[in-house]
């Protein structure tokens, strides 16, 4: 019995662990084609656990909100109090509820204005570690999400699609270090490829010695990648560093604030590149 | 049991971090609250413990990001090795060698995380000192903490309940 007890053997187990994660990442940097089963399996199952703390955290403020209202019951004195707690609360939702109202108009018009099949989803959970940009959404395959599907807000581009579940999906944020998109400068059209980058900016990169871009200008999506809808806004250049006739450092902030993200929408309408890829695989 | 515990913890870490990551200001969440989980299980049950639950909660953060699978794992499983070795050999009952070895714990887990995908060319960090830093600081005070209330908060009920029986008396 004394062999089997892997207690004994920390070190074997260890060697073993690390084995099994060395063999694993290999099998995946090989295969650079697809999400992995276990990816999409794991983030499925997960998606639910994410769905449920949502409502728990709901709940328990709900519960706790409540008890300090109760607290409040207590005097005739404390009584004027709690009306005016109550109306300042009320007054609070009213508040949320009229910027949850204007949100969901801008959205509305934006959908309106893109004239793209789109489709409203909340953001109900945001990434499982600090090293990767992703949120969790609240609609899935069942709704007819697929990976690679672009996601907008009113304000711009917020990213993509990765790993769609049943019943929800991950997002990779367009600042989320492995992001890339297609951008185009509006003023003097000028292309390049905006990637993600650190402390929430964007930089832009592969740009001609012989672009014209300098602070200020509007960066939109070029929708060369195939992935977002050509002409929406990515933001504005923030940093023009030259080396010489070569650009050194394009920095882009991004239009979209992803801190206050709660509603996006979902492009449904393939790009033109999409959907002719699509029809040669059918 | 103390399995179940365990798995607990990190799955509560897991949901504690999506649920509460989308409302911390400027996006950056400060502390990685499953290498804090990994750390603390390392340092009170040693190296296997600390090693198999630093394996599986790697695993599972990485299947629920967008990166390779395995990467965090094999950070955690190493980290969470290290640690448990720590915790056998020295005595770490006081908060501040407990900061310290949160504070090298996370370091030591960005170096390996980073370091393996700067290595098989996968992504670019460019100068993270800043933010490793950060979080070492923040995963060490949420550490330091959680020794504190989970040692403190039994004797501090069982005082009260002894005033309470005083002043029924």
């Amino acid at each position: 019995m004394a062999i089997l007890d892997i207690r004994q053997r920390a070190g074997y187990l260890f060697v073993a662990v690390i084995l099994g994660h060395v063999i694993l990442i290999s099998a995946q940097v090989n295969t650079r084609s697809g999400v992995p089963i276990l990816e999409a399996v794991t983030f499925g199952v997960f998606a639910e656990v994410q769905r449920a703390a949502s409502v728990g955290t709901s709940g328990i403020r709900r519960v706790w909100s409540g008890y300090i209202g109760l607290r409040h019951l207590q005097t005739d004195n404390e009584e004027l109090k709690r009306q005016l707690a109550d109306a300042q609360i009320e007054l609070q939702r009213q508040r949320a509820l009229a910027d949850r109202t204007r949100g969901l108009e801008r959205l509305l018009a934006l959908r309106d204005q893109s004239k793209l099949m789109t489709m409203a989803a909340e953001i109900i959970a945001a990434g499982a570690t600090p090293d990767f940009r992703t949120v969790t959404i609240d609609k899935g395959t069942r709704d007819g999400l697929r990976p690679d599907m672009a996601i907008i807000a009113p304000a711009g581009v917020v990213g993509r699609i990765v790993i769609p579940s049943v019943r929800a999906a991950k997002v990779q944020l367009l600042i989320d270090r492995n992001a890339a998109a297609g951008a185009i400068i509006e003023r003097s059209r000028a292309q390049g490829v905006v990637v993600g980058g650190v402390d929430e900016r964007l930089q832009m990169q592969k740009v001609s010695e012989a672009a014209d871009i300098v602070t200020g200008d509007l960066v939109l999506t070029s929708g060369i990648e195939g992935i977002y809808p050509k002409g929406f806004i990515i933001g504005r250049i923030e940093l023009v560093e030259k080396n010489g006739p070569s650009y050194k450092r394009i920095i882009v902030r991004p239009a979209v604030d992803f801190t206050s993200l709660e509603e996006v929408l979902v492009v449904l309408t393939p790009t033109p590149a999409r959907a002719a890829a699509q029809g040669n695989s059918e | 049991m103390k399995a179940a515990g365990v798995i607990l913890a990190i799955v509560g870490a897991l949901g504690l971090q999506t649920a509460l990551g989308r409302f911390v200001s400027r996006g950056t969440v400060a502390v990685d609250l499953v290498l804090v989980v990994v750390l603390y299980v390392a340092l009170t049950s040693g190296p296997v413990t600390g090693l198999l639950s630093g394996a599986a909660a790697g695993l599972v953060q990485d299947a629920l990001s967008s990166g390779v699978i395995g990467i965090g794992g094999l950070a955690k499983t190493l980290v969470g090795f290290l640690t448990g070795i720590i915790g056998t050999q020295f005595i770490v009952a006081q908060p501040f060698p407990r900061f310290v070895v949160f504070f090298a714990g996370t370091v030591v887990h960005a170096i390996v995380f980073m370091g393996l995908y700067v290595l098989l060319e996968l992504r670019q960090f460019g100068t993270p000192y800043g933010a490793v830093a950060g979080q070492a600081f923040g995963n060490a005070v949420v550490g330091v903490l959680a020794f504190q209330v989970v040692e403190l908060l039994p004797g501090v009920l069982e005082r009260r309940r002894g005033q309470r029986a005083r002043i029924r008396r």
